[in-house]
């Protein structure tokens, strides 16, 4: 018994390095966006100033289970992102069970369905019109992601987290990642497929009746999720190294790096209609993540 | 002032929110407030955003001479702002109604529906004006807000009137 699980959940890639990094992250995408659109940006800490400010705000009472539901959304939702990082295998060879690939799937599509949920139960035409695309557009993208990641699961002839970060990387695992790249900008709403919160249509979609400190556990989630999917990205794309300063340090830096092309993909792109985004997930992309499925199949040697 | 409530009122003055709605405007100073985002004046650098919900807003600022249709409609839309809130007028009409004044289809000024906080004339202002008026209403909303939880301090803490 070591107390590196505990580390792993509290400490490093857990709670204590996922919130300041959310901020961090949430600040970076601001950032990259002005500086290339050759502005100066918001200052460093404005992420937490605007959590904080947030915070001390009043929203207006809402009795009953209708409040308290609308409530409990963005505390569930930050309790899966907080999870899905806690999940993530930075350091291999230690920690994690038989199937917390399957976990850690559920975790990440989780405050995507609590969004989905919060938009309904808000009553507000804009919310629901919000959440009917966030669920549409959902069911296109998750199709691609699941597949993705099953596809370099099955290449590697596990569900567990920490030996598919040491499973030799194959074309079929880059494959893979490609994949799960391509779902990263719907599942974080960022620019060419910012459907679901299009400001000019549905003013702020399922989040349009959220104020004060609710509002302000949203946007720490939105920021665990850009840690978590970036995070996956990283544990996937990063190479084997002995030392776990190095192996921290390379999961670190490709998470930045993700976050800046995901960055300059938003501020390079205007944002496509429903349709469209249906379109592309459902044509282009389920090919790429069927072809790494069953070329994973076809190749995979008998056991 | 508690620690916190210090914390908050400092970040309270790096973080308005803005909210804009329209009252009959004739779009001159809307086309200037969305100019006070762009590369030139960048108002992100001082933690202003242009939010799309008045639920998530601080500050609430209002162009046009206030029209019958929309009177109703900016009450509304001042109760959805959370408080601590501001209100700041964007241009000559809701301070006077304008060339629009004596119209029977028009119910301006806006002070005779919200209280207004700042006013920022000009037909359209500036966007340097209409930016001074912003930190104006922020430093006003933080002067009222620290007034009021110095009065209710002896009372309950964290509750207030909204």
């Amino acid at each position: 018994m070591t107390l590196l699980p505990f580390v792993r959940l509290l400490v490093f890639p857990g709670l204590l390095y996922a919130v300041p990094v959310a901020f961090l992250f949430l600040w970076i995408e601001r950032k990259a966006v002005a500086r290339m659109q050759r502005r100066v940006g918001p200052p460093f800490m404005q992420p937490l100033y605007d959590f904080l400010k947030l915070m001390g705000k009043s929203p207006p009472p809402r009795p009953g289970v209708d409040g308290a539901l609308f409530r409990s959304w963005p505390v569930l939702a930050v309790a899966a992102g907080a999870g899905a990082v806690g999940l993530l295998p930075v350091f291999p060879g230690e920690g994690g069970f038989a199937g917390d690939l399957v976990l850690l799937l559920a975790l990440l599509e989780l405050p995507s369905v609590f969004l989905v949920a919060a938009g309904f139960s808000s009553r507000s035409p804009y919310g629901q019109i919000g959440s009917a695309r966030e669920a549409v557009l959902g069911l296109s993208y998750s199709a691609v992601f699941l597949t993705a990641a099953l596809g370099i699961a099955a290449a590697a002839h596990t569900f567990r987290l920490d030996a598919l970060a040491v499973a030799a990387p194959s074309p079929l695992r880059w494959l893979g990642i490609a994949g799960i790249l391509l779902c990263l900008p719907a599942k974080l709403h960022v620019t060419p497929f910012s459907v679901p919160n299009a400001e000019q249509e549905l003013y702020a979609g399922p989040l349009t009746e959220y104020a004060g400190p609710e509002l302000a556990l949203w946007e720490l989630s939105r920021g665990l999720e850009w840690v978590a999917l970036t995070g996956l990205v990283a544990t996937l794309a990063a190479p084997r190294v002995e030392s776990a300063l190095v192996a921290a340090a390379l999961f670190v830096a490709l998470s930045l790096l993700t976050v800046l092309a995901l960055s300059a993909l938003a501020a390079a792109t205007a944002r496509v209609t429903l349709k469209q985004a249906v379109g592309f997930y459902w044509r282009a992309a389920l090919v790429l993540a069927v072809l790494s499925l069953s070329a994973s199949l076809v190749q995979r040697s008998p056991p | 002032m508690n620690p916190w409530r210090r914390l908050v009122d400092g970040c309270r003055r790096r973080s308005p929110w803005l909210f804009h709605m329209n009252a009959g405007s004739c779009n001159g100073c809307d086309i200037e407030l969305i100019a006070c985002l762009s590369p030139r004046y960048d108002v992100e650098q001082l933690g202003v955003k242009l939010e799309a919900s008045p639920r998530h807003a601080d500050i609430l600022c209002v162009s046009g001479p206030v029209t019958r249709n929309t009177a109703e409609a900016i009450r509304t839309v001042y109760g959805q702002v959370c408080a601590p809130k501001a209100v700041v007028a964007i241009g000559s009409c809701p301070a006077s109604t304008n060339a629009f004044v004596g119209s029977p289809t028009v119910e301006g000024p806006l002070e005779r529906h919200l209280p207004v906080d700042v006013f920022v004339p000009g037909c359209p202002p500036r966007p340097d004006a209409i930016i001074e008026g912003v930190t104006r209403a922020v430093q006003i909303l933080c002067e009222r807000e620290g007034a009021r939880a110095e009065a209710t301090a002896d009372h309950a803490p964290g509750e207030g009137p909204t």
